[in-house]
């Protein structure tokens, strides 16, 4: 069985934080780490394929990622943790993508590999749209679900999966090939083997640009992008407010008056 | 298509490098120089910019058909014939979307057995019910709605189309925008129509810490979910009626390669954390399974849903549907009572949009002092069961005088 998964590089999430007297973000350094979603995927990927070995079927791990070419780094992460193989998609003409053609990279790339199953994380922590995984799918014209946090059963054929929504959990059944956006409650991830990062060392990383994928300059990147990012800000950080200490039952009064004044008791 | 900076304009004040997310920018011989390799013209540094010396030039024309889109389509999202709450949020943004736009405001909804639905979705000011009803449609399936809703997109061209950005308008809408090679912009927390006469988008990225406006210039619809509860519910209409429009069902659409197989519901005794108007959290703080007690009595007295830190969810005290946070949901109630939680960045973005966020926490010198608007140094055991005892006692006694502002 040939698995997929689409990892993003963003960046390391305490870095992401507003220097309040300039008003703008602060980076120590440039730390970037795997979309912690993505890890899910990425372990999902792995355990399906152990699961495969067990039922005596054959399969490779594939991980993705489009972006700039320091996102090398996150496919040979990813490759210590147990990935057999991983490809940057990068080129110039990238730069820029929305959703739509972040979806449509990813998609013509998996089309060159013809996987069976593919794992996405249910959102990337920087954009936070959810968008591409579904995106993907749409592309490619195959079965799709999202917010997994269960693979109930597996074979060459179909998949049952357990999606977390609102209300509780929805069970559905998929025909392979398939794609799924995982929730983090779908499995605890490993951890990297010394032989694992051994091979990160090692491993070739196939590169894609705009060449190999054939994508039309006006389908990728800001050309082809429907949307359009017109302003950036940052919004006025949070401030903390009064902070009371005290005995117990004075707390508590204090706290009884205040949710008084707000309507609730 | 290319980012430029201007050297005329340019003075070298490094504003620009400050705002760059992904470290593209260094400043050299007084100018800004941007590594292209690096740069992924998410514009950040176009609006920090005092200068306007930093541009980004995207040589593309709006396609020609614009103009024969108009009206304002809002995605009746239902579950069992019961109208999701956001749907009447978006009725309300979209009501005033299509009064400025000086056009109508429609409701879809797909499933069966819609009467109910329709009529509770024509009782608010909305021009027009657009139903589909058939029983293939019955249960959420993220293929079939797709095809039918792009295909109804197709015939009816609305300009601008909302949805809620709940599991289920986050999944399906992906697929109608890849399917219209159109955009569409993710969790919006403000709309508006710009001067231009496009929808303005705003949303918050990375985590909340920057707030992005987003156009969607040369293709229609112009297509958004938006977050729950920023908008208020609209109001009933009080005149005229709408029109209701059965649409003629296409089965050759309906194909689809997943089953339903079945749905279990969990959200009952704790309550659903995104509709919640109290959220009552607890974390590592509570020691053990045992330790939510005082939490859920008080949320049960507050009628409020009950929230978890990563940490009280990873121990196993609370189930992960319960989390908050960068890995779990982002939720905006009126009121977010933190208890036993340090308020990590992490668990911070997704409580950060909350009106009010009162926080018990025996360290005075926890994070999560920082961007409470009320906070309590104490020990959750002792406040809690203590308050609780105090709102049972006084239930439907008269207002005390507001001594916290
Ligand atoms: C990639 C990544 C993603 C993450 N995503 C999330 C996420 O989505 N959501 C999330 O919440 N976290 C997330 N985290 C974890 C986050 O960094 C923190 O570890 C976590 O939020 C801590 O939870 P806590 O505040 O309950 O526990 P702690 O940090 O241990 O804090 C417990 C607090 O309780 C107080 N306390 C203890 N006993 C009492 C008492 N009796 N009365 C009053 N106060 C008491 C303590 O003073 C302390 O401040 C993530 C981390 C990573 C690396
Ligand atoms: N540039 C990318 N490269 C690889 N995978 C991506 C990329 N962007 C998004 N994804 C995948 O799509 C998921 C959802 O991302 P998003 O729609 O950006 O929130 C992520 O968790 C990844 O699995």
């Amino acid at each position: 069985m040939k698995i997929c998964c689409c990892i993003k590089q963003v960046p390391g999430t305490t870095e992401v934080k507003i220097n309040p007297e300039t008003n703008t973000l602060v980076r120590e350094g440039v730390e970037t780490q795997i979309n912690p979603f993505d890890l899910y995927a990425l372990e999902e990927a792995m355990r399906t394929k152990e699961k495969m070995a067990e039922a005596g079927e054959e399969s490779t791990v594939t991980v993705i990622s489009m972006g700039p070419p320091q996102a090398e780094d996150a496919l040979r992460e990813a490759i210590s943790l147990g990935a057999d193989r991983a490809i940057l998609l990068s080129d110039r003409a990238f730069a820029g993508s929305d959703t739509w053609c972040t979806s449509y990279v990813l998609a013509k790339a998996l089309e060159k590999i013809e996987p069976d199953l593919v794992f996405c994380g249910m959102q990337a922590i920087d954009g936070d749209t959810g968008q591409v995984g579904p995106g993907i799918a749409v592309h490619l014209d195959m079965a799709q679900t999202a917010y997994v946090a269960e693979v109930v059963s597996i074979d060459a054929k179909k998949m049952v999966a357990k999606r977390l929504i609102e209300e509780g959990y929805e069970t559905v059944e998929l025909k392979l090939p398939a794609l799924c956006t995982v929730v983090k409650e779908i499995n605890e991830p490993r951890t990297a083997s010394l032989r694992g990062k051994m091979a990160a060392k090692k491993a070739e990383i196939t590169q894609w640009g705009a060449a190999e994928l054939e994508t039309p300059e006006d389908k990728v990147g800001l050309a082809g992008s429907p949307t359009q990012v017109v302003k950036i800000m940052t919004p006025p950080c949070r401030e903390g407010g009064e902070k009371f200490t005290g005995e117990t039952p004075e707390l508590v009064d204090k706290l009884y008056a205040e949710l008084k004044c707000l309507e609730v008791v | 298509m290319s980012i430029k900076v201007d050297p005329t304009k340019c003075n070298g004040c490094t504003l620009c490098v400050k705002a760059c997310p992904v470290d593209a920018i260094e400043v050299k011989d007084k100018l800004a120089v941007i590594d292209l390799d690096k740069c992924t013209l998410c514009s950040a540094c176009v609006s920090a910019c005092r200068f306007k010396a930093i541009s980004i030039e995207v040589d593309k024309q709006p396609a020609e058909d614009l103009q024969n889109y108009k009206d304002v389509w809002v995605f009746g999202e239902q579950r069992d014939g019961k109208v999701a709450p956001v749907v009447f949020e978006l009725i309300n943004v979209g009501r005033q979307l299509a009064d400025d736009r000086s056009s109508e405001l429609s409701v879809i909804i797909l499933g069966d057995n819609l009467d109910e639905a329709v009529a509770d979705l024509a009782s608010y000011p909305v021009d027009k019910v657009y139903v589909y009803e058939a029983p293939e449609l019955e249960i959420y399936d993220s293929e079939r709605y797709c095809r039918v809703l792009t295909d109804v997109m197709r015939d009816y061209k609305p300009e601008i189309v909302l949805a809620g950005a709940t599991t289920t308008g986050r999944s399906f809408m992906s697929g109608v925008a890849i399917r219209l090679y159109t955009g569409l912009t993710a969790d919006c927390t403000g709309l508006e129509i710009g001067e231009d006469g496009l929808l303005h988008q705003t949303r918050p990225a990375y985590g909340g810490n920057i707030m992005a406006t987003i156009l969607c210039p040369y293709t229609r619809p112009q297509m958004a979910t938006v977050r729950h509860k920023v908008f208020p519910t609209s109001a009933k209409r009080c005149e005229g009626e709408a029109e209701i429009i059965r649409l003629t069902p296409k089965p050759a659409l309906f194909g689809s390669r997943s089953k339903f197989v079945d749905f279990v519901e969990t959200v009952g005794e704790q309550g659903n954390l995104v509709d919640a108007d109290i959220i009552i959290s607890g974390g590592r703080g509570l020691g053990g399974p045992e330790g939510s007690a005082p939490i859920r009595e008080l949320a049960d007295e507050l009628g409020a849903a009950v929230g978890a830190s990563r940490a009280a969810v990873d121990a196993g005290w609370i189930p992960y549907a319960h989390q908050v946070g960068q890995t779990g949901k982002t939720v905006c109630p009126k009121i977010y009572i933190a208890c036993g939680i340090s308020g990590a960045v992490q668990h911070q973005v997704g409580l950060k949009s909350s009106d009010v966020i009162i926080a018990i926490n025996r360290d005075p010198n926890a994070p999560v002092f920082d961007i409470a608007t009320h906070g309590f140094v104490g020990d959750i055991f002792e406040v809690l069961p203590a308050l609780t005892k105090k709102i049972k006692a006084l239930r439907g006694a008269p207002a005390d005088s507001c001594v916290i502002q």
